[in-house]
């Protein structure tokens, strides 16, 4: 049976992963193509990475990341991060990238979602979203974006969580995969960085809404956390970036775990 | 396999596909040195071809037609030498498919249909097309009977699928293997030389791995 994947994702600024693992034997915890083949032999399922300035010449840089790692190692590789154009997506699938996210520029332009998966098919086109709990009603209108929604109950930001936006994330969510998005990769911003787990109910809505498959991201901290995600979240598969990298659990030691719960997963 | 003049003609099919770098990339990282072509002519010289794809099948059926490689993958089949189709590659070589208009190749008999949709897994949950992600794949028959491509794979190993229609050959014999997702999804067809894979060996791993070093031993064996 098709099984739950676990997706370290990794930061890179100017070709470099910042954030890099800590804890292991590894001679240089800023190369991606080291942490990469580090992660795969860890049983890592995918990987993300997310260039976080995404300038323009930060992009020349990233293709030649995605092109290093993807002749060394040979699972399926997402790339996010400053994507603006068809054309930019091209590259980062000719340099080797499977699926490539959009985040910012698809709130801006949401047709971008559909050009990207005409021309390269929908597995190809993921949509990232950052969002965040409406739990204060006087937030109801937001300069230049209107309205949002009153029965709304998570709200998108765009700018890497800086600027928020009038979107209900359960009605982007549903809107985006009706133009062409293949996979969701929603970010809990409430939860991210707190280790109290992911936002399940989150999760559970929008993959009840959508019939594709859906990321969880933000919150993991102990092992249950990614259990939970799976099952109450009805999440696809589980990413997690920091606790990975300072080694306070392993991708081996959750799928173990997972696995030993029932969840199926991908020996290694 | 040290003198670069000896290794074997595999030839790489540009099907304007965006991962057929990914195809190139994994016989590299195994010793070999494909040449990615959408020249008919390489394909009549070649050793080996991989025809790889993504996206939809009436994509690639027109880059085939428009380039003029389908009769010549054609003729490529009929030589008796190793010829690897791969996802969308392994749809084309059926008559037809529900998902486009165009005609395949007409290799393999059968149909190409969609993965029926709204069936709960175990836990419990929706199960969604397309089908993406590791799925176990079980090989038919004794290992000793296994095509070459597929020898020293272990039994139940994970190979990545990204696709949301499925082979289904008239002939239960050329069924190299299969997965489930709901309803059982072939995930391998071999008819002598010609074998196609469902899923992305060029994804999956060592093990995807395993099966490009298996077709550059193959390639090497037929070499001219």
């Amino acid at each position: 049976m098709l099984t739950r994947r676990v997706i370290p994702c990794l930061d890179v600024d100017n070709g470099r992963v910042v954030k890099g693992v800590s804890f292991v034997d590894i001679r240089d915890a800023g190369d991606p193509a080291e942490l990469a083949a580090f992660y795969n032999a860890e049983g890592a399922d995918e990987l993300v990475f997310l260039d976080i300035t995404a300038s323009s010449d930060n992009r020349n840089t990233m293709v030649d990341v995605v092109e290093k790692v993807s002749s060394e190692v040979f699972i399926p590789l997402t790339v996010g991060g400053g994507i603006r154009s068809v054309d930019n997506m091209r590259r980062m699938l000719e340099a080797g990238a499977d699926k490539v996210a959009v985040n910012s520029a698809a709130v801006a332009n949401p047709q971008l979602i559909e050009d990207c998966a005409k021309e390269f098919g929908n597995q190809c086109v993921v949509l990232a979203m950052d969002v965040k709990r409406v739990d204060d009603p006087v937030v109801t209108e937001l300069e230049g974006f209107g309205a949002i929604p009153a029965e709304a109950m998570w709200q998108v930001y765009t700018h890497g969580g800086r600027r928020p936006t009038a979107l209900d994330a359960v009605k982007w969510a549903r809107q985006a995969t009706d133009l062409g998005a293949g996979e969701l990769l929603v970010t809990s911003m409430d939860a991210d960085g707190q280790k109290t787990g992911y936002d399940n109910e989150l999760l559970s809505v929008i993959s009840d809404s959508v019939t594709v498959p859906v990321i969880a991201s933000g919150g993991a901290g102990e092992l249950d956390h990614f259990y939970d995600a799976l099952v109450e979240g009805k999440s696809d598969a589980v990413l997690a970036a920091s606790l990975f990298h300072f080694g306070e659990l392993r991708v081996s030691e959750v799928k173990s775990y997972l696995a030993e719960r029932g969840i199926p997963m991908r020996e290694v | 396999m040290t003198d670069n003049s000896k290794k074997p003609r595999i030839v790489v099919l540009n099907t304007r596909a965006a991962n057929v770098h990914s195809v190139e990339k994994a016989l590299r990282k195994v010793g070999a040195d494909p040449l990615v072509t959408s020249d008919p002519a390489d394909i009549a010289s070649a050793d080996a071809v991989v025809l790889p794809g993504v996206g939809a099948s009436d994509a690639v059926m027109r880059a085939l037609n428009t380039l003029n490689m389908a009769e010549s993958v054609k003729e490529f089949a009929a030589s008796g030498k190793p010829l690897l189709c791969v996802c969308v590659g392994l749809q084309v070589l059926f008559d037809s498919s529900e998902e486009g208009e165009l005609p395949g190749l007409g290799l393999v008999e059968g149909s190409v249909q969609l993965i029926p949709t709204g069936m709960k897994d175990k836990l419990g949950a929706s199960m969604k097309v397309p089908h993406m992600g590791w799925n176990e794949v079980q090989f038919t028959g004794e290992e000793s009977d296994r095509n070459p491509l597929f020898k020293g794979i272990p039994q139940g190993s994970h190979f990545y699928f990204v696709h949301s229609y499925r082979c289904v050959p008239d002939a239960q014999a050329e069924v190299a293997a299969t997965a489930q997702y709901g309803v059982e999804v072939c995930a391998a067809v071999a008819r002598g030389n010609v074998v196609g894979t469902q899923f992305h060996p060029e994804k999956s791993g060592e093990v995807g791995l395993q099966i490009y070093k298996n077709f550059l031993d193959l390639a090497s064996a037929n070499q001219e």
